[in-house]
């Protein structure tokens, strides 16, 4: 590179901003295009897979149907009301979780002796799938919301707790020592040193989380619900509506994926410094 | 309380690491005495102690015998022996400014206060314009000079600093070097510069101190009587570097 001086290593820093900047928009657009390629060769796929005919349409509907499915029942309100019921679980479970995994993953990470301790509980408790929890959820809070917002809050909070554990974990020892020499205090040596660099580990704990408490939704709406997008399609199996077992399958998807990008832009304003 | 001549007295220092049944000797019943002002280079191969010595008066590492810093016994680290580090060891959530910062935030100081003293010694190192930037986006040897405008700002009594600028090109180096005694000359902080170049200790040095491994001990502590700037190829320069390697291989061979 040829770095002579301080002056050349700031120019140089500078031109490569300058072309990142110049070159931004052509590899976007060009990132946006191949995603749409991949989803419309499935709708494709999906399309020409029902038109041979050999599945029955009743149980391999055509693109267009579960389309049309989709705008009616958007348009007479039904889906709304079941996103926004499965929305409401999901949320009350995953803060539930983010509230009790937090906390005890600050813990886990702080302390050896106490993760030493718990860290074979959860190891045994973590491979227990949410649908396993099913029963238990029933006994303890009966067949209402609680059971199903406990089912979420299970799924969700390993996820966190592991992240959360791990992150405050990998804090470079070189950086408490440099805040001592500074001198920060333990309390501020935890808030401005341990904390602020666990955070990219919290976000993907709850990236990973919310993924998981979406996982479960179906799972928890099982139990005896007349709302939300897992009754739909639990509904819609019953009356053997497959374009609407299919609209339930695909709202769920897409609620999902607008999220994940939700909480994306989050860590992007969060951890500019990467 | 009676004022003792050296600024650091390390008084019958000795460190062991022992693992399992072994047990090393990193320093042994070293005794060393540095005056205030001074800039002192600590040379010697690697597992010579020599990072141990400076853990050791920056507080990092437990030992036997006494280190006194102005008469007070050094037992944990504290904001009057600052720190430079070869890995930087900045802090990357916080940008430029609020790295120089963080010792004065933490001693309680206001923010409008602090932000204007950091911005000042970002001036003295070079990197006016480079406040809001986060280190990532930063060279090497701009993250040494954040580095050092963090530890200045601070206000030790003296700047410990662990082979600072190993890390760096040779050219990006010489240059680092030079604008450290720059900023020396300036207030004439006591320094006990870690390195393990020769030339590096020569150019710098008031006195240099080579140690030697199993165990370390002080094997040369030699005073550089020459001015200032000194020039890289000057024959007065030669005549110490003989010296030094001699010693060197003599004990390595």
């Amino acid at each position: 590179m040829g770095v002579v001086n301080q002056k050349g290593v700031i120019t140089s820093t500078l031109v490569q901003q300058r072309t990142n900047k110049l070159s931004f928009g052509v590899p976007a657009l060009k990132n946006i295009s191949i995603k749409s390629i991949g989803i419309l060769a499935a709708i494709a796929l999906w399309a020409f897979v029902s038109a041979l005919g050999i599945f029955s349409t009743s149980l391999l509907p055509s693109p267009w149907t579960v389309f049309s499915s989709f705008l009616r029942l958007i348009q007479n309100g039904v889906l709304i009301d079941h996103t926004l019921s499965s929305l409401g679980r999901v949320f009350s479970g995953f803060f539930l979780a983010i509230a009790i995994a937090v906390p005890t993953g600050l813990v886990l990470g702080m302390w050896d002796n106490v993760r030493k301790a718990v860290d074979p509980v959860i190891e045994v408790l973590r491979p227990i799938p949410p649908i396993a929890i099913i029963p238990l959820a029933i006994l303890w809070f009966g067949i209402g919301e609680s059971s199903k917002i406990f089912i979420i809050t299970y799924a969700a909070f390993f996820p966190i707790v592991l992240n959360v554990m791990g992150g405050i974990q990998q804090v470079d020892p070189v950086h408490i020592k440099a805040a001592k020499t500074l001198g920060a205090n333990s309390l501020q040596i935890f808030y401005y040193v341990v904390l602020r660099s666990a955070i990219p580990n919290i976000i993907i704990g709850m990236r990973a989380g919310v993924s998981m408490a979406f996982i479960s939704l179906v799972a928890a709406e099982l139990i005896a619900s007349n709302a939300g997008l897992g009754f739909l399609i639990q509904e819609a199996r019953y009356l053997f509506k497959t374009d609407e077992v299919m609209v339930g399958m695909i709202t769920i998807g897409l609620v999902g994926f607008a999220i994940n990008r939700i909480l994306l832009s989050a860590e992007k304003a969060l951890v500019r410094w990467k | 309380m009676v004022k003792t001549e050296s600024f650091i007295k390390i008084d019958d220092v000795t460190v062991n690491f022992s693992n399992n049944k072994n047990v090393h000797t990193v320093l042994n019943h070293m005794n060393l005495s540095i005056e205030e002002g001074e800039f002192v280079c600590v040379l010697g191969p690697s597992g010579c102690g020599k990072t141990t010595l400076l853990n050791c008066i920056a507080g990092f590492q437990k030992y036997e015998g006494k280190i006194l810093l102005q008469d007070q016994l050094v037992s944990k680290p504290g904001k009057e022996r600052g720190v430079m580090f070869q890995e930087y060891a900045l802090f990357p959530w916080f940008t430029v400014e609020q790295n120089v910062a963080f010792g004065l935030k933490m001693s309680g100081m206001n923010k409008q206060q602090y932000l204007e003293l950091a911005r000042s010694f970002i001036r003295m190192v070079g990197l006016e314009g480079f406040e809001k930037h986060y280190p990532s986006r930063l060279s090497g040897g701009m993250k040494q000079r954040v580095s050092l405008a963090r530890v200045l700002a601070n206000n030790p009594s003296i700047l410990l600093m662990d082979e600072p600028f190993a890390a760096l090109d040779e050219q990006t180096r010489q240059h680092m070097q030079s604008e450290l005694l720059k900023i020396w000359e300036q207030n004439k902080i006591t320094c006990l510069f870690i390195t393990h170049s020769i030339h590096e200790a020569i150019y710098l040095a008031d006195r240099i101190i080579v140690l030697m491994p199993n165990p370390g001990r002080v094997a040369l502590d030699i005073k550089v009587d020459l001015p200032r700037i000194r020039d890289r190829n000057d024959d007065r320069m030669f005549h110490y570097q003989k010296l030094i390697s001699a010693i060197l291989e003599g004990e390595v061979a």
